[in-house]
């Protein structure tokens, strides 16, 4: 057994109980709850690590949006994820809905419930809470929902619509809704990563290593891992600055939907056979944009809006990401494919400009004069982001010579192996959400709205999932349903691509929750392997009421 | 092209022309060639694209001489195909029409077009030198009247260089809650 809050030296190579690839959702809870349990936990982490007074408000190629960020283009789809200790949970907007309970009965691609038998909304919710608890998420209400939030809103009341002001991890008494969520808080509003999980896990003698981009595992004599590794150089991302290995006798594979296949591909012609579902089944969460440019008298006139200023609203620049999301065709009993939420959002100018298309353009509709015209109203701009169910029709090309893309720019953009060719299903979903946006936001003349164009860098996510899923068929899943690898013993993964398909919200609790339900079976499976470590850790602030009502739940979790 | 001019001259105004198409901007002194005039205010250009496409950081500063050549072949390619005869002074994109400029870049950007990730490559640094000056630091391009910043009317920064807004919202109810939302705030 190796010492506590440390790690040791076995025939020269540095030697962990636990070690974690990967710093968002996946990776943090783990950490912390093995950490606290007792284990000796190394998280390698691809990225830089950055708090709250390294993040900038500056568009400047190597600020902080661009060190945070990973851009990866494939074919036919584009990955958008966090690239820093923290992971998602840094850059992204800190939506947290739960799943609606329809999801978890989803049949997707196979004919069949692609979900765990063990996993459902009722058996999701105490874990839920658990997550809830630990960074909190709460309740926005209505004076915390910004210009863009209540536009959405009004539209969507002057439409018959319901509309919800969405949970969120901010502490909204800190935030000055300055829209600069993409490239880290610099307020410390956020509740990210960096600060619950991941103190918690140092407090317990974790350790993070920032620019260790993991390259393959392969096995031990003795039945743990080695795993591979390159330090990345601190501005150049293409620039391998060192490199190494490190012994451990449990992993916790967390990089991100769009890396965690990639690195058990790389390590299948030493680790062996690779489940048929790592690297397939990939899912964008079914996601896609639309902008509409508002007419400024419309918005006054029908739904009798007006900021402080006099102005109906103008203030696209103004906020903290979706606030606000309408949730009317989150139906149950409405045929799959045909559900999805609508929700507010913000991208800053850059991602959130050069996919916006020109209503009615007589030339192309992605740049050009007609581009440049509709530009100058970015103000007046509302983006509406569909999650609608897609068909889990990605699937991983060879893996690139390192990381999970080929690195283009010193930081941020690369070109990815993932392929992604939208089925007649996907297809269906999006032309619904279209026409559901356009129903809402042209309604008497109040705007004029235009999907993002798939012409330029194909489909699209925030979200990706699904690439490596947990399930109860080992031909369509990857995981059994405590999350550990098909075949590769010791091996768990926690992060996204653990989740069986799209969601139709944002999924960042789901997969936390999902983390956090895993922990306990790996917990013994930890024990099983001679680590001294239990389960039981309260909430990193140590609150219990959510441990305590999980705790009845441990023996189901454990493998006999 | 002019022998007059060193081959620096045509492969900017080359990539000048391809930025300029991307987003438009009014000429910058009467005989300006590249910039097309196509738009009111500055466009891509004005806003920095050269700066933004040289900068190391983009990844693709050092290729930029053979995406010139490259570009002017297609531009050549696209004369001969459609009976133009464009200044044989000017780099050969340079030689063309606005119209006939944006036409070339939408064949090189089409989704069956083979070299089209380039080209698209080469159109989102454009875009992005207009929509965020990514070659700059944003405090600084908005002190200096950024022209694309400025086009969007995106807000100035507080003295510190930091953005806040503690005017953000209408303040009131907009529309009813879903049916099934729970006591946490989520979909049922």
């Amino acid at each position: 057994m190796t010492q506590r809050n440390g790690t040791e030296s076995r025939n020269g190579t540095e030697s962990v109980d636990v070690l974690v690839v990967g710093s968002g959702f996946g990776g943090a809870i783990a950490a912390y709850h093995l950490a606290a349990g007792g284990a000796s936990v190394l998280v390698l982490e691809r990225g830089p690590w950055l708090e709250g007074e390294d993040f900038d408000h500056d568009f400047k190629l190597g600020a902080s949006y661009t060190r945070i960020f990973d851009f990866v283009v494939g074919d036919g789809m584009s990955l958008l994820g966090g690239n820093c200790v923290g992971g998602g949970s840094v850059v992204y907007f800190a939506a947290m809905p739960r799943a609606p309970r329809f999801v978890f009965d989803r049949q997707g691609s196979i004919g069949r419930r692609m979900w765990p038998g063990s996993v459902s909304r009722d058996a999701l919710n105490p874990w839920y809470d658990r997550v809830e608890e630990s960074l909190p998420v709460t309740r926005q209400d209505w004076n915390d929902v910004t210009y863009s939030g209540g536009l959405f809103a009004a539209a969507c009341a002057h439409a018959g619509r319901t509309a919800n002001p969405v949970p969120v991890a901010i502490d909204t008494g800190k935030c000055t809704n300055c829209n600069w969520m993409m490239a880290g808080c610099k307020f410390d509003a956020k509740r990210s990563l960096l600060f619950n999980y991941l103190p918690a896990a140092l407090a317990h003698g974790a350790q993070i290593r920032p620019m260790h981009e993991v390259q393959k595992l392969t096995r031990n004599a003795d039945g743990g891992y080695r795993v591979h590794y390159n330090i990345i150089d601190d501005s150049d991302y293409r620039i391998t600055a060192g490199s190494g290995s490190i012994d451990a006798k449990i992993i916790i594979l967390a990089a991100g939907a769009g890396a965690t296949p990639v690195i058990l591909q790389r390590s299948e012609p030493e680790l062996g056979t690779m489940p048929h579902a790592v690297g397939r089944y990939f899912s964008g969460n079914g996601e896609r944009l639309n902008t509409a440019i508002l007419d400024e008298d419309r918005v006054r006139d029908l739904l009798g809006l007006a900021k402080s200023d006099g102005v109906p609203y103008a203030a696209s620049q103004v906020g903290k990401g979706p606030c606000v999301a309408s949730w009317d065709r989150l139906d149950g009993a409405r045929p799959e494919y045909t559900r999805y939420s609508l929700e507010q959002l913000y991208f800053p100018p850059g991602f959130g400009t050069i996919l916006a298309q020109v209503p009615d353009a007589t030339g192309p509709s992605w740049f050009g004069a007609e581009k440049k015209e509709i530009v100058r109203r970015w103000q007046s701009w509302l983006t509406i982001f569909a999650m609608t169910e897609d068909d889990n029709e990605g699937v991983f090309g060879p893996p690139p010579a390192t990381g999970n893309a080929m690195r283009i720019s010193q930081q941020m953009l690369g070109r990815g192996p993932i392929r992604y060719d939208p089925t007649p299903n996907t297809l269906r979903g999006w032309a619904m959400a279209d026409a559901d946006v356009k129903d809402i936001m042209e309604r008497d003349g109040l705007s004029r709205v235009m999907p993002w164009t798939n012409d330029v860098v194909g489909a699209y996510t925030v979200h990706p999932l699904a690439s490596c899923r947990i399930g109860d068929d080992p031909a369509t899943s990857a995981l059994d349903d405590r999350h550990e690898l098909r075949g590769h013993p010791g091996i768990f993964v926690t992060d996204g691509s653990a989740v069986p398909g799209a969601l139709t919200v944002n999924p960042a609790l789901t997969i936390a929750a999902l983390a956090e339900r895993a922990m306990p079976g790996i917990v013994a499976a930890a024990r099983a392997r001679g680590v001294n470590v239990t389960y039981g850790a309260p909430a990193p602030d140590g609150a219990t009421s959510a441990r305590n009502a999980v705790l009845p739940l441990v023996p189901s979790l454990v493998r006999d | 092209m002019r022998p007059d001019l060193p081959d620096k001259t045509h492969l900017t105004m080359t990539l000048e022309a391809f930025a300029d198409t991307i987003v438009p901007g009014e000429k910058r002194f009467p005989d300006d060639l590249a910039v097309a005039g196509a738009a009111p205010g500055g466009g891509a250009v004005a806003a920095g694209a050269l700066e933004l496409l040289g900068d190391p950081a983009t990844g693709i500063a050092t290729e930029l001489g053979a995406f010139a050549d490259l570009l002017n072949e297609h531009a050549r390619g696209y004369a001969a195909e459609h009976g133009l005869t464009p200044d044989p002074a000017l780099p050969p994109l340079v030689g063309l029409s606005f119209a006939d400029r944006t036409a070339l870049v939408q064949h090189l950007t089409s989704p069956l077009h083979p070299e089209r990730e380039i080209w698209i490559l080469v159109a989102l640094f454009s875009n992005m030198a207009f929509d965020t000056g990514a070659h700059l630091h944003t405090v600084d391009a908005m002190a200096a009247g950024h022209p694309g910043l400025a086009a969007m009317g995106f807000s100035r920064p507080d003295a510190d260089g930091l953005w806040r807004f503690p005017d953000y919202s209408y303040g009131r109810q907009l529309a009813d809650l879903h049916p099934g939302t729970t006591s946490s705030g989520s979909p049922a």
